[in-house]
Formats: structure tokens, C-alpha cells, sequence
């Protein structure tokens, strides 16, 4: 059963990730990773408020380890970062290293506040 | 300008095709790789569970070896073999996309920090990175020099 949780989730998860990474980046022009840098803290955010409401543990598993762990990615982070960098635009690699992590972090506590005002 | 552009009506620009459009087959195999890659890391965070307030090594591993493993393989198939159009989507986007996690790095630092462990949630934080960083940029570089070789041989 926690198998199939987890399998549910990630089912949705990453073409949540694929499609809205394509919609995002066919509305911008720039070379800035916009896509996974929205899908990523929107992520962080949803797994916070998961948290925050200490969510019962199936839940955990459908949505945080199968949905926001198929959602979210630190490879495609990485990748992209890396290619960035060796395209000459460092100054943009640094920003979305530095805005993905603090984004990040903010998006996971504003979620556990969230989820402990709400639920918790 | 030419007499034939003066002409010809200010034709309005190709509507671009939604980008969501034909992708049916990629969104089956990004959803197949996803489980995939979510089973995996579900299975090592049973085999290697993470003490409350412990550093979250499992996690670390998995976004590390995540991180070098899309390296070698888009460096392959970007700039090696010719491949199926779907590899991308099913073993990037979805195996590789399905394994890693952002938000579990996120609150596994929110956790540690709630609990006492600040210390704790900065070594995660900036190791993750790092070594996230480091295994991409080795992993890419280590490929491109064995494809390299491979072409010269």
C-alpha cells in the first residue's frame, strides 16, 4: 500500500514537473532556468505546509515523498546550473544557485507556518 | 525593402504551436520514470533511515548521485549518441527527475533547525550543494573526455 502511495503521487508529480516546466519556458526568452527554479520552491512550499500540519502518514507519502519528491529535482537544478556556467553566463548560474536555495528555504518555512496556522 | 515584402500584408507571427501540444508519449514516460525514480528513493530511505535530528545523509546520496549520473547521461545523449527521442524525457526527465528532491533538501534543513540542530542544517545545506555541483560538472567533464577518446580510438 505505501508502495502504491508513493507510485500515485510520482505519477502526477513529474509530469506535473515536465508540463509546467515547457509552459513556463515557452513564455520567456531568457536564458534563466525559470521553470525549474518555479517548480522547485512551489515544491518546497507544498512539502512545508505538509509538514507544518503534520500531515497523517499516508498523506506524507502520496503527496510528500511520491508528489512533491517527483515534482521537485535537484539533478535538473544541477544540470542546468552547470550549463549556465559553461555558457558563459555565471553571473545567472550563481543566481539561480543562490535564489533556487534561499527560495527554497523560504517556501519550506512559510509552508510549515502555513500548515501549523491551518491545520497543525 | 523589396516589392513583394511592401506587398504582401504585415503578416500577423505563427501563432507558436502550445507547448504542451504532441507531447502525450513524453508525458507517459516522464509519469512511468517518475515512479520509477521515486521507488528508488522511497526504497533507500527505508534501508537507510534518518535519525530525528540526524544529518540527512540518504538524502544527500541520492541527490549527489542524481546530480552526476544527469550529467553523464544528457552529456551522452546531447552530445554522443543519436538517441530515442522519448530516453530523454523517461530517464532524465522522469528516473532521474523522480529520484532527486529539492523540497525533501528544503525541509529536511527546516526540520533540522526547528529541532535544534542549525549546525546540523548548514553542513546539510552547503554540502548538498556542493557536492551536487561538483558530482555535474565531474560527471559531465569525465563523459565528454571517454566520448572524446572513443571518437579518436
Amino acid at each position: 500500500m505505501n508502495w502504491l502511495l508513493v507510485v500515485a503521487g510520482a505519477v502526477l508529480g513529474a509530469p506535473l514537473r515536465f508540463l509546467t516546466d515547457r509552459a513556463v519556458q515557452s513564455r520567456h526568452t531568457t536564458g534563466f532556468p525559470w521553470g525549474t527554479f518555479v517548480i522547485n520552491v512551489a515544491g518546497c512550499l507544498i512539502l512545508g505546509t505538509l509538514t507544518g500540519a503534520a500531515a497523517p502518514p499516508h498523506l506524507q507519502l502520496l503527496l510528500g515523498t511520491g508528489l512533491c519528491g517527483a515534482l521537485t529535482t535537484y539533478s535538473t537544478f544541477s544540470y542546468e546550473t552547470l550549463r549556465l556556467a559553461e555558457d558563459g553566463a555565471g553571473l545567472l548560474a550563481l543566481a539561480n544557485t543562490a535564489g533556487s536555495v534561499f527560495a527554497g528555504l523560504g517556501a519550506a518555512w512559510t509552508g510549515v507556518a502555513l500548515g501549523q496556522a491551518l491545520w497543525g | 525593402m523589396s516589392g513583394t515584402e511592401t506587398q504582401s500584408a504585415p503578416a500577423a507571427a505563427p501563432a507558436a504551436p502550445h507547448p504542451w501540444r504532441g507531447q502525450g508519449p513524453a508525458v507517459a514516460v516522464v509519469a512511468a520514470g517518475g515512479a520509477i525514480g521515486a521507488c528508488a528513493r522511497y526504497g533507500m530511505g527505508l534501508l537507510w533511515p534518518t535519525a530525528h535530528g540526524a544529518f540527512p545523509w540518504t538524502t544527500l546520496v541520492i541527490n549527489v548521485v542524481g546530480c552526476a549520473v544527469i550529467g553523464a547521461f544528457l552529456v551522452t545523449v546531447t552530445e554522443g549518441f543519436t538517441a530515442h527521442p522519448l530516453l530523454r524525457p523517461f530517464f532524465g526527465t522522469g528516473v532521474l527527475g523522480g529520484f532527486t528532491t529539492f523540497s525533501t533538501y528544503a525541509v529536511d534543513a527546516q526540520k533540522l533547525v526547528a529541532s535544534g540542530h542549525p549546525g546540523t542544517a548548514l553542513a546539510y545545506l552547503a554540502g548538498t550543494l556542493t557536492a551536487a555541483l561538483l558530482a555535474v560538472w565531474a560527471a559531465a567533464r569525465l563523459t565528454r573526455r571517454l566520448l572524446l577518446a572513443r571518437r579518436r580510438a
